[in-house]
């Protein structure tokens, strides 16, 4: 058996692999194939799952009611749909943000003297490796009504000599944006300071020479060969931004419900897993769908393994 | 024409944003040295050392003075064991994870075999569906699987099957071997087969072939996807979330519960320390990853 083993190199592949494929299949396949069994089941009144197969779930996320007011058998409630176009385009809004900030600083690394450059990525690397919730939490008291802003803010007044009242920012649409930002901000640095890094400075010098002003040399070289970066980032940004609760939790309050929340709140407090499920699998469906067609526009780069 | 030279412009966008990475986390380690109970505003550091004194919830005296906070910390008992569940479930998820991704890396970039193309595609599923898809799918695998030997075998009271450490763990596994794989691959794909080859043909065998020359010259991809995976486990929070029990709590679990209902500068003496741990193993990891090149 052993002596079999050491002669068939296919045999010791396998052997290697099955741990992986066990943990791959079984935490993670078989999961994604529960949550869809059980999306399709109904909820009994002591929170657990009934299996049976219908598409109610997947109707009430899109809007039908099932359990109206006034009496009628279905009804149009817009609650979830309204859910998930916030969910879409604050993530939307929070990747666009991300790439501007990014953008410069990924650009400024790229072209730091190689020796300084292992630094200036070390101090993109400490922010994104604090804890996520401990980054919320610093914006928290940042934010808060009596916070760090708003007491500078009040002390710059009182030197002005102007009257000061502190803005609400905390549990506003806004605070959920900027913590958003704020928490992927270094997933978008990483991958376009790899794609920036790679572009020869012959470029840059050929262009400067054939007359390209500096403007011109960066829409015309430097842009279009970052993007495999920007992609990436892209991918990096969007995907855990479409999934996250903390954020909208702690810094929106009940005033920023999205998907993720709705799905957390199904499994926790309202105790609707199989509603759970389906909002679970139609985030994931968004995310794909997304992903996909973005990918075949612009094209996949090894940036995102890099990052 | 200098190649390292960049507009002004850039310069000043390059401050702003680095100014906007760590303005949050500068104010937390100030106020994690507050003498305001209260926290909401500072109230100016504990310049006195000695036996405790309070006026109202200003702390004006303290055994470790400025670090009045930390000494705190260390007795809070819900801290503590937080703590302890934190680096149990990271030690053994990391090395778990890297001996399993390392063989993979192994097999799938020296070995052909059924199932490679399968494997390679897993491999990629956890990087693009949200973390809480994941989560969700696991803890509903769980309740379920438990639900159902809970009620066959009959298990009632403390036998019963329920979430906890081993679940947490298993779960971390699952979401490290994709990193650990990943980064051991990218370091294998990097020197050719001949060196193995050529100890073979001198007459080693496969073990004596891996321990002398494969294992040293991947050593530091192993080092890096172990480190990436340390610091994957003692971050998370969502798969956590879904997957953890009473007593299982970890640290980012706790913090969370805790920004729900009060928060005292404890919580910025926490978050101080792990600052600073992380700090170190990123600075570890680029070494290694220096190393590497």
């Amino acid at each position: 058996m052993l002596k079999r083993l050491r002669e068939n190199k296919s045999s010791q592949g396998t052997l290697l692999i099955t741990p992986t494929l066990v943990f791959m299949v079984g935490l993670l396949i078989i999961p994604l194939f529960l949550t869809l069994i059980i999306s399709f089941g109904k909820r009994s009144a002591d929170g657990n799952v009934i299996y049976t197969f219908g598409l109610h779930n997947y109707t009430r996320i899109l809007g039908m009611n099932f359990e109206c007011q006034n009496g009628q058998a279905v009804c149009f409630d817009p609650l979830y749909a309204q859910i998930l176009w916030r969910s879409l385009t604050l993530a939307f809004n929070s990747t666009v943000l991300v790439i501007l900030l990014a953008y410069p600083l990924a650009y400024f690394i790229a072209r730091a003297h190689p020796k300084r450059r292992n630094t200036f990525l070390f101090m993109v690397l400490v922010p994104l490796w604090t804890n996520f919730v401990i980054r919320v939490y610093a914006w928290m008291m940042l934010l808060r009504t009596q916070g760090v802003i708003n007491s500078v803010l009040g002390w710059l007044a009182g030197v002005v000599g102007i009257h000061f009242a502190p803005f609400e920012m905390l549990y506003t649409p806004g605070a959920v944006l900027v913590g958003m930002v704020y928490e992927f901000l270094p997933f978008m640095i990483l991958p376009i300071f790899t794609s920036l890094e790679k572009i020869d400075n012959s470029l840059y010098e050929a262009a400067a020479d054939l007359g390209a002003n500096p403007i011109r040399t960066f829409l015309r070289v430097t842009l279009p060969l970052s993007m495999p970066g920007v992609v990436a980032g892209t991918i990096l940004v969007f995907i855990p931004v479409m999934g996250t609760f903390i954020v909208s939790d702690l810094l929106g309050g009940k005033q920023v419900i999205l998907i993720g929340n709705l799905i957390q709140r199904q499994f926790l407090d309202a105790r609707d897993p199989t509603f759970g499920s389906a909002a679970s699998l139609i985030l994931m469906a968004m995310t794909l769908v997304v992903t996909f067609f973005y990918t075949r526009k612009f094209g996949f780069g090894e940036e995102i393994v890099a990052a | 024409m200098n190649p390292y030279k960049r507009s002004p412009l850039i310069k000043v966008a390059t401050v702003l944003v680095y100014f906007f990475l760590y303005a949050p986390i500068i104010g937390l380690i100030v106020f994690a040295f507050n003498s305001s109970r209260t926290n909401v505003f500072f109230g100016g550091f504990i310049n006195q050392w000695g036996p405790l004194q309070m006026e109202g919830s200003t702390v004006l005296q303290s055994p470790c003075g400025p670090f009045h906070w930390f000494c705190d910390l260390t007795k809070n008992q819900e801290v503590m064991s937080a703590t302890r569940n934190t680096l149990t479930i990271a030690f053994i998820s990391t090395i778990s994870a890297t001996v399993i991704g390392t063989m993979a890396a192994l097999a799938l970039q020296r070995y052909n075999f059924k199932l490679k193309a399968f494997s390679q595609i897993s491999l990629y599923i956890p990087i693009v569906i949200p973390e809480i898809v994941m989560g969700i799918g696991i803890l509903v695998l769980f309740s379920q699987v438990f639900t159902f030997l809970n009620s066959t075998l009959g298990l009632a009271g403390d036998s019963r099957l329920t979430l906890g450490l081993p679940t947490v763990v298993v779960s971390h596994i699952a979401f490290s071997v994709p990193f650990v794989t990943l980064v051991v691959q990218a370091r294998l794909q990097g020197f050719d087969k001949s060196f193995e080859e050529a100890a073979m043909d001198l007459g080693a065998n496969e073990l004596v072939t891996f321990w002398r020359v494969t294992f040293p010259m991947i050593l530091p991809g192993v080092l890096s996807g172990a480190l990436l995976a340390f610091t994957l486990s003692l971050d998370d929070f969502v798969i956590t979330f879904f997957t953890t029990g009473p007593g299982s709590t970890t640290l980012p679990i706790y913090v969370y519960g805790l920004l729900r209902r009060i928060i005292t500068p404890q919580v910025n003496a926490l978050s101080t320390i792990w600052v600073f741990v992380v700090v170190t193993i990123v600075f570890l990891l680029q070494r290694f990853q220096s190393q590497e090149t």
